[in-house]
Order: structure tokens, then C-alpha cells, then sequence
């Protein structure tokens, strides 16, 4: 399997070879925000017109297809237009709050962003309480939302952040549960320490039972965490226009659409390290061709495909269910996810500490 | 990356720093390129069409707050295991025992708490 490392290595040394240290890795950080921002950019526009071909599949519908290939240059169209909007400056809003929130919503998920697994070598932010940093930080992102709809100055706003507050940081516990689950059956951290504790088998099968269960609590809280359907009513169009972002225009709109499609690949990716083993590819222990064949694929594609196909469920999940009310939302935590979650917890402490999983 | 010597704290700031720049970026491209007017009515609160009626920044229901206090309870948990469940494969039987005591205990709370009503949403 292709290292990345090979490359950043190579580069590193043609680098220090010319010029000091500092001015390196100045170069560098700048490369790598560079990359960042194509990728996170770039992705937001794949994920954008993924729901919709998904939406329009699941309906009956075509689709987007008039623009480009399958409608695939349909985003460009749909930037542009977003982007050559006028930004409206509310005259009764709290305004270093409006303007802020955007910020704290897109700083937290493009650090988080670069926090996933791309590929082997391709690790770009590596603590080693990596697992624990993404949560940190992807809790600012409720902040932001709370102060978007706090500081637009409309009712609907204000319900809107109020509920997705709510929701976000309920949702948020169970998915704390989750990764503690798998923490304690990978024994690490790190985001790199446990990718590669699922060489020998995904963590989904490595810890059997209550990995499955962790899998399933985490996919439902995910869906939530992303205020997607069935659980969007903090966006409710029918009861509260658009939600926390009714009174952003143009780009500044933008912002929270992106956002919130980069989120939705964000929990993927972190499912897929979690539970289904990152870049790690396919083995099935004996089936050496099999394996063999399995590691021609890049890591890379190993990574994307996983998040793409868990998202794949995440956006099923808002064709097949109606959607919730808040006490139902709010019940389905607290007394269904979260309480499941610690007995799962507890199980799979108890299994670890007997030995009773699967050798990793 | 590791593999290039940079810390990840390093890494970690410019990653804020990107996110900083695409907002900070998108917002000039659309101020250069994008219309600007001035109409009578062009900064009011949208909120559904209709002038807006009474104060905005209003008092919300209370059972918001009470979920953000469980919340905390239950994060600040999270926070104190996410420790040993990095290291429980290496602790022994013992430790399992106070790890499911401290467990007993919140999970006495939430039980206090679901009896109370605090859980049903009024």
C-alpha cells in the first residue's frame, strides 16, 4: 500500500536541503492550509450534489442533470449565484455577534476536518488525545449556532438556535459514549494509534456486540448532531422559516449550507474511523490473495468510500422516517440512547478487561 | 504532519487560520462583486414577511436550561473517563469495580432526574 509519507519526507528534505528550518515549515503549514481548503471546498461541493442525486434516487426524480455531465457543474452555478448576492447588514441585530457566528461554525468543522485519517502518511493533525480534540472542538460549533440565532434579532431565529442547542449537545453525549466504547477496546487515543490498531480487523468486528451496538447509537446521534432530517427541527421550514439561519443572505448563508454538508461528512469520517477502520482496508484473516488484492486500493479511496457510504445511510435515514417532535427527540437521548449507551459501556469494559474480543 | 516535524499544535492553528481565511475571503468576493442598495425597509428583521411585533430577544422556555445542566453533568463524566478508558485494557478487575461505581452514581442522578419529570418535555 502506497505511504504518503514517502512524499511529505521527500518534500520535507528538498525544503531543509535550501533554506532554514523556520522558513520550511512556514512553507509548509502554508501548503497544508492550501490543500485544506481545496479539499474542505471541494468536498462541500461533492457532498452538496451527493444529497441531491441521493434525494432525487430515493423519490423517483432525475435530479440536477441540465448543467454538465448529470448535473454535476450545477454547483458551480449554485456558488456564483450565492456568492454574487448581496450581504445583508441587519439594522436591529446584535453585530459582532452576526458576523461572528459564521467563524466559530466553519472554524470548528474545518479543524475537526483536518483531523480525520486520509490515507497512510496523510494524517495531518495528530495529538494523541486526537479523538477527545474532535469533540472539543466540534462543540464550538454549537456556540456558533446559538449565537447566530441569538444575535439575528427574529423569534424564528432565536427557537431555531434554542433547539438545535438542545439537540446538539443531547446528541452530543451519546456520541462522547460511543467513542469512549471504542477507546476502551482500542486502549489509544490517537487518531493514527487507532487506524492502526485495525489492521487485523475493524473494530466493528474486533469488538463484536457492543462495537455494533456503539456503531448504531453513533449513526442516530450523528444524524442528529447534523440537524438532519428526521431530526431537523431546528430547521423546521414549516414552523420556523429556516431556523437559526433565517436572516443571513447570500454567502454569509453560505457559510452555515457548507458547513453543515461538511458535517455530515465529518460524522462519516468519523464513523469510518471509528468502527469501520479508517483507511485500513478489508482483511479477512487467512484470505491472503484476497487481502492482497484488497491493499492495491489506495488508503485514500479505502477513507472516502466509507464516510461517502456511511453518509449514504445518514441521508436514507431522512427519506424513511417522518420527522420528530422536540419531546421525542429529546426522550429518544435521554432515556433510549444515552442509558444504552452506558450499559454498552460497561459491557465492553467488562469484555476487554476478560479478554473476550476478538484479537485485534 | 508527524512526519514533517511540525507539532500538531502548529498544525492545529493553522487549520483555525484556514477557516478563518475562507470566511474572511468569501465575504470580500462577495462584497467586491455583489450588489449594494439602500432601500427604507432593507435592514429589518426578515423573520416570515410581515414587520416584526413586540421584542426579539425574548424570554424561551425554561426546560432548555434544564437539559443544558444535565448535559453538563453527563460531558463533565465524559471527561473524567475518557482517561481510563484509554488505559483500562492494561488496569485490572479492581478498577472496573470504581469505574462502575462512579457509573452507579450517575446513572442514580439520571434515574433522580427521570423520576423528577425533568426528562418530559412540558
Amino acid at each position: 500500500m502506497f505511504d504518503f509519507s514517502v512524499v511529505t519526507t521527500w518534500f520535507n528534505d528538498l525544503l531543509t536541503g535550501v533554506m532554514p528550518q523556520w522558513l520550511a515549515t512556514t512553507i509548509e503549514c502554508v501548503i497544508i492550509a492550501a490543500v485544506l481548503l481545496l479539499a474542505y471546498s471541494l468536498l462541500a461541493m461533492f457532498y452538496i450534489m451527493y444529497e441531491r442525486w441521493v434525494c432525487a434516487w430515493f423519490q423517483c426524480r432525475r435530479g440536477p442533470l441540465r448543467v454538465g455531465p448529470w448535473g454535476s457543474l450545477q454547483i458551480f452555478a449554485d456558488v456564483i449565484k450565492m456568492l454574487i448576492k448581496e450581504v445583508v447588514d441587519l439594522w436591529k441585530s446584535d453585530n459582532f455577534l452576526h458576523k461572528l457566528a459564521p467563524y466559530l461554525v466553519l472554524i470548528a468543522s474545518v479543524v475537526v476536518f483536518a483531523c480525520l485519517p486520509w490515507g497512510k502518511g496523510m494524517q495531518m493533525i495528530d495529538f494523541n488525545v486526537g479523538i477527545f480534540f474532535m469533540t472539543a472542538v466540534s462543540s464550538l460549533g454549537v456556540v456558533g449556532i446559538l449565537l447566530a440565532g441569538w444575535s439575528s434579532n427574529s423569534k424564528y431565529t432565536l427557537i431555531g438556535a434554542m433547539r438545535s442547542g438542545a439537540q446538539m449537545i443531547s446528541y452530543e453525549l451519546s456520541i462522547g459514549i460511543a467513542m469512549l466504547t471504542i477507546v476502551c477496546l482500542s486502549g489509544t487515543m490517537s487518531v493514527t494509534g487507532l487506524v492502526e490498531a485495525q489492521q487485523n480487523g475493524w473494530f466493528i468486528f474486533t469488538g463484536h456486540i457492543p462495537a455494533i451496538i456503539a456503531f448504531i447509537i453513533y449513526v442516530i446521534a450523528a444524524t442528529a448532531e447534523t440537524n438532519r432530517g428526521p431530526f431537523d427541527l431546528p430547521e423546521a421550514e414549516h414552523e420556523l422559516t429556516a431556523g437559526y439561519h433565517t436572516e443571513y443572505s447570500g454567502i454569509h448563508f453560505g457559510f452555515f449550507y457548507l458547513a453543515e454538508y461538511l458535517n455530515l461528512f465529518i460524522v462519516s469520517g468519523i464513523a469510518s474511523l471509528l468502527f469501520l477502520g479508517g483507511w485500513m482496508p478489508l482483511h479477512i484473516p487467512g484470505w491472503e490473495g484476497f487481502n492482497t488484492v484488497m491493499d492495491y486500493i489506495p488508503s485514500t479511496i479505502w477513507f472516502l468510500g466509507k464516510a461517502i457510504f456511511v453518509s449514504f445511510i445518514i441521508i436514507w435515514f431522512k427519506w424513511s422516517f417522518p420527522r420528530v417532535r422536540i419531546d421525542q427527540m429529546l426522550a429518544l437521548e435521554w432515556r433510549y440512547l444515552m442509558p444504552i449507551g452506558l450499559v454498552n459501556l460497561v459491557v465492553m469494559a467488562v469484555l476487554v478487561s476478560l479478554g473476550w474480543h476478538f484479537a485485534g | 504532519m508527524v512526519l514533517l516535524g511540525i507539532q500538531s499544535t502548529t498544525l492545529a492553528v493553522t487549520a483555525v487560520l484556514t477557516g478563518v481565511v475562507l470566511v474572511f475571503a468569501a465575504l470580500l468576493i462577495a462584497r467586491l462583486i455583489g450588489p449594494r442598495s439602500y432601500t427604507k425597509r432593507k435592514g429589518e428583521t426578515y423573520e416570515c414577511g410581515i414587520p416584526t411585533r413586540g421584542e426579539s430577544m425574548a424570554q424561551f422556555h425554561v426546560g432548555y436550561y434544564l437539559f443544558a445542566i444535565l448535559f453538563l453533568m453527563f460531558d463533565v463524566e465524559t471527561v473524567f473517563l475518557f482517561p481510563w478508558a484509554a488505559i483500562s485494557k492494561s488496569l485490572g478487575t479492581t478498577t472496573l469495580l470504581a469505574v462502575g461505581t462512579f457509573l452507579f452514581i450517575l446513572v442514580l442522578g439520571l434515574a433522580y432526574a427521570w423520576k423528577k419529570g425533568a426528562l418530559r418535555w412540558k
